[in-house]
């Protein structure tokens, strides 16, 4: 009933968010992708105890995806590097092709994961972490190199057909309905078998194969549902921007760092979690850029090594550990009169 | 591409040169490697910020020969300053991380490098510096060889230092202590070493090394505030290639990379350079578990 209520509360918060705060629409609408980043993040790096830091792959291909595909339906590749002579698309052109490049994009990161996910998914610990950082970096790099899309220059998407306030909200209603149908479709997930086979392998890998699990075949799933969501942020991220390049479409040392920071300030293998994580870094994020500007970088860096140093186990954690019997757990007292005199002792 | 391929094919004195290149920078790679493997077998943290200490001693030696010194009599003052500075990043920040689960000290220095790389963008300008060092170019094999003598000098001393800090390493008290401390750290503190000096004095010496390494970088190459993910990259490279500890194994391992990466450079056009690099990493990594995997094991 509770719970009900919460949800019902976020909800309609977010859908009724615009009527009150129309000048902050594209914060807002990040503030939802933020979201879904920590909750996709969260799905290999904390139910799975894969901690990656390469997602943003998936987030680059889907940005890339649209606009390459919409350049090949509209525009010829010459004409195409001059922006000034662009025709804006119409209304059907634009959400069509929108459409068709999220799609390809989601299937092209889908792709990938399977791919590159029965490779690396077998390596363990901090080899996947590095792995995975070399992979977002080299993702980049053949991005900033490639002529086909856009190599250093970048690419320019199209004009949004409408309205500044109908541009805002339209992606902002975007980014909250896939922050929504990836909020449940993941609180789904967590509650069947899929969820306890995941835990089981951040639990203990070995153990969890010897159980009968397939192991490679669960990673590579909670990988490719990851990539899912993340190439279709992606998409609209890169419509919203109006323009990519490597910077925009494979931001790793922030949006890429950030995911991963999110994820553990909410505490990480929790469902709410990266949702309260994501929001209270979101917010200090825009009060760094607004009173430290120039220096927002150093800040954020400083901010990272603070909470993994001093606050690793995550606002979720945290309250678990203060009120155990609020999340379920049945602490003996015993146990917990032992524990704190041992505590004490050392 | 194909026509970069022809060059090398017609004129195999170019492979010559892109070798010879190569293995005069892997040299440096290696020596960073060196720290990077010392410090994850002593304490058992991937230092995420290698490469930015490296950056660090570059910057160093730009200011020392700003104000008049040789570039080659830098060397002791960056490993001097980087020292200090890694003693320092220990006594705040790692040694909070020591003990913990590995991620966690992943992503600590992580953040470090990004405080670092920041730090030296809004300081020292995002602009590509080098030293000139006044030294001549050597010309072999009709002239078709092209060689910077700091190069050939760099080379040297990465080779000098490597080699003194192994023998630090084998022959010191200290130096029995850090290994004896990699082997088991709790029994080391049980035959009264205090492994947290340990601890700190490996990362400051790790810190040292970079620095050195960051003097001959800018000597013979050039520095900026974003090349230090690169090198992390590449230490972390030699070192799975090489394993813990093996210091021979260590320097083949950076000149082969230094020559790889220059072959790929330049068949590849030298915007592929550094998307080889990250992706020879994922592939190294992978193969290195497919290897690992018939004989039942994973890397962890």
């Amino acid at each position: 009933m509770k719970q009900r209520l919460l949800y019902l509360l976020v909800a309609g918060g977010g859908a009724l968010a615009p009527l009150v705060a129309l000048d902050y629409i594209i914060q807002f609408s990040l503030l939802w992708m933020m979201i879904i980043f920590a909750l996709t993040w969260d799905i290999a790096g904390g139910q799975m105890g894969y901690n990656s830091f390469g997602n943003i792959l998936f987030f680059g291909v889907g940005c890339y995806a649209v606009v390459v595909i919409q350049r090949e339906l509209f525009f010829d590749f010459n004409e195409y590097r001059n922006v000034t002579d662009l025709t804006p698309l119409s209304a059907v052109e634009y959400f069509w092709s929108f459409a068709i490049g999220s799609v390809v994009g989601a299937v092209l990161s889908v792709a990938l994961a399977v791919l590159l996910g029965s490779g690396i998914l077998g390596l363990r610990g901090h080899y996947f972490a590095i792995c995975t950082l070399g992979l977002g970096v080299a993702a980049a790099e053949i991005a900033s190199g490639w002529e086909f899309i856009g190599a250093g220059s970048g690419m320019v998407a199209p004009m949004f057909p409408g309205s500044p306030d109908g541009r805002g909200l339209f992606f902002y209603y975007l980014f909250f309905v896939l922050a929504v149908i990836c909020f449940l479709s993941l609180r789904w997930l967590y509650s069947t078998r899929f969820g306890l086979a995941l835990n089981a392998i951040r639990d203990d890998e070995d153990k969890a194969e010897a159980m009968g699990i397939h192991t490679t075949r669960y990673k590579t799933s909670a990988w490719c549902i990851a990539a899912l969501f993340l190439s279709i942020a992606g998409a609209g991220f890169g419509q919203l921007n109006n323009f990519i390049d490597r910077e925009v479409a494979f931001p790793g040392p922030t949006f890429g760092v950030w995911m991963v920071l999110m994820a553990i300030l909410g505490g990480k293998g929790t469902l709410w979690g990266p949702v309260i994580g994501a929001v209270i870094f979101h917010v200090t994020q825009e009060v760094f850029w607004t009173y430290l500007f120039g220096w927002q970088r150093v800040a954020m860096g400083a901010f990272i090594v603070l909470i993994v140093v001093f606050f690793p186990q995550g606002i979720i954690g945290w309250l678990r550990n203060c009120w155990p019997e609020r999340f379920g757990v049945r602490v003996d007292d015993d146990a917990r009169s032992a524990q704190v005199s041992l505590r004490n002792e050392v | 591409m194909l026509s970069n391929l022809n060059i090398l094919l017609d004129a195999p004195i170019v492979s010559g040169q892109l070798i010879l290149d190569g293995i005069l920078i892997g040299a440096i790679f290696a020596l960073a490697a060196y720290g990077m493997a010392m410090v994850w077998g002593v304490m058992n943290i991937i230092n995420i910020a290698q490469g930015e200490f490296v950056m660090l001693g570059g910057y160093v030696t730009l200011g020392l020969t700003a104000l008049g010194l040789h570039p080659l009599a830098t060397i002791p003052f960056s490993a001097l300053a980087l020292f200090g500075f890694g003693w320092l990043v220990y006594r705040l920040i790692i040694f909070r991380v020591v003990d913990k689960d590995l991620f966690i000290s992943i992503l600590a220095t992580f953040g470090i490098s990004i405080v670092l790389q920041q730090l030296a963008n809004e300081l020292f300008s995002a602009d590509v510096q080098t030293v000139r060092s006044g030294m001549d170019t050597l010309f072999f094999a009709d002239n078709m060889i092209v060689v910077n003598s700091i190069k050939l000098v760099g080379f040297v001393a990465a080779l000098v230092l490597g080699g003194v800090l192994f023998l630090f390493l084998k022959t010191t008290r200290l130096g029995q202590a850090i290994r004896a401390t990699a082997q088991n750290a709790r029994a080391a503190r049980i035959v009264g070493i205090d492994t947290h000096k340990v601890y700190s004095f490996t990362f400051a010496l790790n810190a040292a090394i970079c620095g050195a390494a960051g003097s001959l970088v800018v000597m013979t190459w050039v520095i900026h505030p974003y090349l230090g993910l690169p090198y992390t990259i590449r230490s972390f490279m030699i070192v799975i290639v090489a394993g813990l500890g093996n210091l021979l194994g260590v320097v083949a391992a950076g000149m082969s990379l230094g020559a790889a990466e220059n072959f790929a450079g330049f068949i590849l056009g030298t915007e592929y350079q550094a998307a080889f690099v990250f992706s020879l990493l994922v592939v190294i990594l992978v193969v290195r578990n497919l290897l690992a995997k018939r004989r039942r094991q994973v890397l962890k």
